[in-house]
């Protein structure tokens, strides 16, 4: 090139592509097919976006905003608002962060990016997708680029869309380390170990703060807010955060039946958070409530409320009332408190040590406990109304079912088997135990008595059996106990209905004879079950219990007060909105209101029930 | 037209006040300069940035790490990737995040076809200022074939957002290095056509040479980089003198030129091209397989440990640094950009228009590849 002198007549080179076909496309009669990865106008799978407005948070222009809309139902239990993103497009930089953020894989961006209208007020626009809105997503002979516009689009012409390796998310939980079933199966060692720190940490920091999980938890926590600090190093706010809604973190960090982890929205593509254990991280890892919370009882406002039940409920009410400075009596006829959670959940799920925690915290706010106190019999109901200002009935669900086959005698009662094991004196139970019943608590006592044959019958073969009327896919039990119990070796008879308890000529149980399940619910959806008496199965066992649900005791209010009291059509107490029954200064909560059957409900019940004590004795 | 002093004195020795842009057919860019000329020679020049001026570092502070990452492609629009690859470069060396070695080499790619298409954008409005409209026209073919590929990558055309703390954010498309390796190809066969119409061209020649001659000197002193420093021979560039990504495992030369004038850096600019399409071959050929990022924090919970970095690399104007700082939080405390362009198009254009023509302060500016929005950031 140096070399020699260029001409100017180098130029007249490029005269040869007169002669050939342009590169220019005509368009619009010719049309540049967008790359498959193109990041276009967004698509939003209504069915499975939940509204949880992550997309709304990571959106670096404010382009997105959560939009109700009417027509959709909401179910905060399953985590589902009747939100979904409307996006600005005269805000959007197509970035596709809010791709990549959203739990549900919902969001996708499509490759159409034409829309021609007259009305900016069409840049503002509330995605949906083909599934949800297929008249405005057009065949190819259908569509014209000339009409095109955000409901003018293409058929089947996805484009950017979320890959889980590159997600702004993990899917995957910290795993929770646990004692494992050979090893636990033995004793009554707790089975779940807990987080240590930066376990915690590193589960804490998957929450994407999105909240679906407050709308879902009855008692209404500060998910977030506990979650945040656990991973902000702060186990003292935590504490704090989660005592404004629930003075039992010891106790639902273990047991809880955790719905929030239900609706997470982590949960619909992978693990939800750990919410639970992490509730238990903190709990755990506070030596001394009383420091880290640092709450007084409120100023003595002169009234006193008795409170009948020392269980979740009975508790988490005499601790809002004295932050309000109410004076609180609680009784209970069991020498402690925790109530059912003190009785039901095996020590390997429930230690007792992990219940007095919470308990002695709540205690040390002044509370008067009267243990061993039956009421009805040691103190009148009526005597309470008289004496307090207000009651409480949290007296749960006490009285434990029994199916009442032939021989139903020689069969334990589920509760009271629990009972005598976790505070009593213990129960002896033979090599073959057969549990009848589906639930949690049927569960729990085929565990239970699991460990009690190998404590009990050492270095011998040794079966535990359960059987249920609903299958498989209706077990009233959680996935995850059902799921641990086979692990143990618990054997499962789904769909076989007890007919009768065989016996010896001594008396002795020889086993429980059963008949093939057609149907448990009818038609309606009701419990009805229907059984197939052709086919029988007899299963062999020298154990049986009954855990088949358990019912209220309300022989301890007398009969006159008992017939004013008011139920509802499914026999729980009716309370109006302040959580007062139909007695006037009697609330109540707790199993004998909620069909969920859970501590954190009965916790919940509490707290409207101490706000409506509080309106009611302070006479506003 | 302002016509500001010696009113007396009449013809061509009248000194006038001139503005050149930003309104104006010769300007590349919202920028404008302020000259000062007697007759059609230039006494002195003032540029006067700030008709773009957008705001960025200081949007930087109110945003979240992650929300950055697509803003930061923006503030120069001619070279998007450098910008990313700066700003996830220095949240990795404050985060301490690691990039999987595949992930390094897609970076590279990437930045060298941003390069080239950052170039040919260069020559376009290089040429077409010197009434080359056939080369620009070329230039702007073939930096669209380049696009198309960036969209096929990313899923963008210009503002790829595609390189992100961790490492790409997405894998190669199937078949994508066969249908780069086309484009180039498709390229390289045009390079005679290039060479014979405008490199080679005594148009090019008479325009260029001598014309907007910065010394080595001048040049290290008023922190010129890039394409000006080895313009005037020296063998300076980031990727060799403080390698990052993977320019240290293949093979290349940095091109340099002797004479400091505008032909020069037209002329390295050129060569870069070339030196770019045989890196993408070469850094094919060395692609590992695995994966190409490592997972980020949660972004709505990304605390950054207290620190500062500063960050270099050789973008296709020059050095382009940033300095960021965390004091801990969820967003930078403090961005800012060392762009190229601000010394180029400020105190180097200045000093490179006085005493020239008129009629070469496009050629000028161009030559030393002003980009009016990396100067207001």
């Amino acid at each position: 090139m140096s070399g020699k002198r260029p001409s100017i007549l180098n130029s007249l080179g490029a005269g040869k592509y007169l002669f050939r076909r342009p590169k220019t496309i005509k368009y619009p009669f010719e049309l540049k097919e967008p790359a498959p990865r193109y990041r276009g106008f967004h698509l939003n799978d209504w069915d499975a976006c939940t509204g949880c407005g992550n997309c709304e948070d990571i959106c670096p222009n404010e382009a997105i905003e959560m939009v109700e809309v009417p027509e959709l139902e909401e179910a905060p239990e399953e985590g589902r608002t009747n939100l979904r993103p409307q996006i600005n497009y005269g805000r959007c930089c197509f970035c596709g962060l809010c791709v990549d953020v959203c739990p549900a894989g919902a969001l996708r961006l499509s490759r159409d990016y034409l829309h021609i209208h007259f009305d900016t007020d069409t840049f503002t626009f509330i995605p949906k997708d083909q599934k949800s809105a297929g008249e405005k997503f057009l065949p190819e002979e259908e569509y014209s680029v000339l009409k095109a516009n955000l409901d003018h689009r293409r058929q089947d012409y996805e484009g950017f869309s979320q890959d889980l390796d590159f997600s702004l998310f993990r899917l995957d939980r910290v795993p929770m380390p646990q004692v494992p079933p050979e090893e636990r199966k033995l004793s009554f060692i707790e089975q779940v170990i807990g987080y240590t720190k930066e376990e915690a940490k590193g589960e804490a920091e998957r929450c994407l703060e999105c909240g679906l999980c407050e709308d879902a938890c009855p008692a209404g926590l500060n998910i977030v807010d506990y979650v945040g600090a656990i991973y902000e190093d702060d186990p003292d706010e935590s504490l704090r955060q989660i005592f404004k809604d629930n003075p039992l973190p010891s106790i639902c960090g273990r047991v809880c039946m955790k719905h929030c982890e239900d609706a997470c929205s982590l949960g619909k593509q992978g693990d939800p958070v750990a919410i639970r254990w992490l509730k238990r991280w903190t709990a755990d890892s506070i030596e001394d409530y009383k420091r880290s919370l640092e709450l007084t009882p409120g100023e003595d406002k002169g009234k006193k409320v008795g409170i009948v039940g020392a269980g979740p409920s009975g508790l988490s009410l005499a601790y809002f009332l004295r932050l309000k400075g109410y004076g609180v009596t609680v009784f209970d006829s069991l020498p402690g408190a925790g109530g059912a959670t003190r009785i039901g959940p095996p020590q390997y799920r429930l230690p007792l040590d992990a219940i007095e925690k919470d308990v002695n915290y709540i205690a040390s706010l002044g509370v008067e406990f009267r243990f061993c106190t039956t009421v009805g019999e040691d103190v009148s109901f009526e005597e309470i109304r008289d004496v307090y200002d207000a009651a409480y009935l949290a007296v749960g669900n006490s009285d434990p079912l029994s199916t009442g086959i032939e021989n139903a005698d020689k069969a334990h009662l589920a509760l009271d088997f629990l009972r005598s094991n976790k505070i009593g004196e213990g129960v002896e139970v033979g090599r073959e135990v057969v549990v009848i019943g589906g639930g949690n608590v049927a569960m729990d006592a085929a565990r239970e008595a699991l460990r009690l044959q190998h404590m009990q019958h050492p270095e011998t073969s040794v079966v535990t059996k359960t059987v249920s009327l609903e299958d498989w896919d209706e077990l009233p039990a959680t996935g995850e106990e059902v799921e641990e119990a086979r692990e143990e070796g618990i054997q499962f008879n789904p769909a076989w209905g007890p007919k009768k308890i065989e016996v010896d000529g001594d008396g002795r149980v020889k086993g429980l004879l059963c008949t093939k399940v057609k149907s448990v619910f009818d038609e309606d959806g009701r419990f009805n079950p229907s059984f197939d008496e052709d086919r029988e199965k007899f299963l062999e066992g020298d154990t049986i219990i009954e855990a088949i649900g358990q019912k209220p005791d309300f022989s301890f209010i007398s009969e006159e007060t008992f017939g004013k009291l008011e139920f509802t059509e499914r026999r729980k107490v009716r309370v109006n909105e302040n959580g007062m029954t139909s007695l006037p200064g009697v609330f109540a909560g707790g199993d004998i209101v909620n069909t969920n059957l859970d501590a954190v409900t009965a916790i919940a019940d509490a707290k409207v029930a101490s706000e409506g004590i509080d309106c009611y004795l302070s006479g506003k | 037209m302002e016509i500001i002093s010696e009113k007396k004195k009449g013809g061509s020795s009248r000194e006038l006040e001139l503005y050149f842009g930003p309104q104006h057919l010769g300007m590349i860019g919202n920028f404008s300069i302020t000259l000062n000329v007697r007759g059609d020679r230039i006494v002195r020049a003032e540029a006067n940035p700030g008709y773009l001026h957008r705001g960025f570092e200081k949007l930087m502070e109110g945003r979240s790490w992650i929300q950055n990452f697509p803003l930061v492609c923006r503030v120069n629009v001619i070279e998007p990737g450098s910008m990313e690859m700066v700003y996830s470069t220095a949240v990795e060396n404050l985060a301490g995040v690691k990039v999987p070695p595949r992930g390094k080499y897609i970076r590279c790619i990437y930045l060298e076809l941003s390069r080239i298409a950052s170039h040919l954008f260069g020559l376009w409005a290089y040429s077409k200022t010197l009434g080359f409209e056939t080369v620009g026209g070329w230039a702007m073919y073939h930096r669209d074939l380049i696009l198309d590929l960036f969209e096929e990558l990313t899923g963008g055309r210009v503002y790829n957002i595609y390189i992100w703390p961790g490492g790409v954010r997405r894998d190669l498309p199937e078949g994508f290095e066969e249908r780069t390796k086309d484009v180039l190809h498709e390229i390289g066969e045009k390079v005679p056509d290039y060479n014979q119409t405008f490199f080679e061209n005594r148009l090019f020649h008479e325009r260029a040479r001598g014309v907007g001659v910065v010394s080595r000197e001048e040049a290290m002193n008023t922190g010129g980089t890039g394409q000006v420093l080895r313009a005037t021979g020296l063998e300076y560039d980031i990727r060799k003198v403080e390698p990052y990504g993977v320019y240290d495992e293949i093979d290349w030369d940095v091109p340099t030129r002797e004479d400091g004038d505008a032909y020069s850096r037209i002329m390295v600019v050129r060569d870069e091209m070339i030196e770019s399409v045989h890196a993408i071959f070469k850094l094919f050929d060395k692609l590992p397989g695995g994966p190409v990022y490592n997972k980020i924090p949660n972004p709505f919970k990304w605390n950054i440990p207290e620190g500062e970095t500063y960050v270099r690399l050789e973008s296709s104007r020059g050095e382009l640094g940033l300095y960021l700082a965390s004091d801990g939080g969820r967003k930078p405390y403090r961005a800012h950009f060392r762009t190229p362009s601000y010394p180029h198009g400020l105190t180097i254009l200045e000093k490179a228009l006085a005493g020239e023509s008129i009629s070469d302060t496009g050629n000028i500016m161009i030559s030393l590849y002003v980009t009016a929005p990396e100067i207001d950031r």
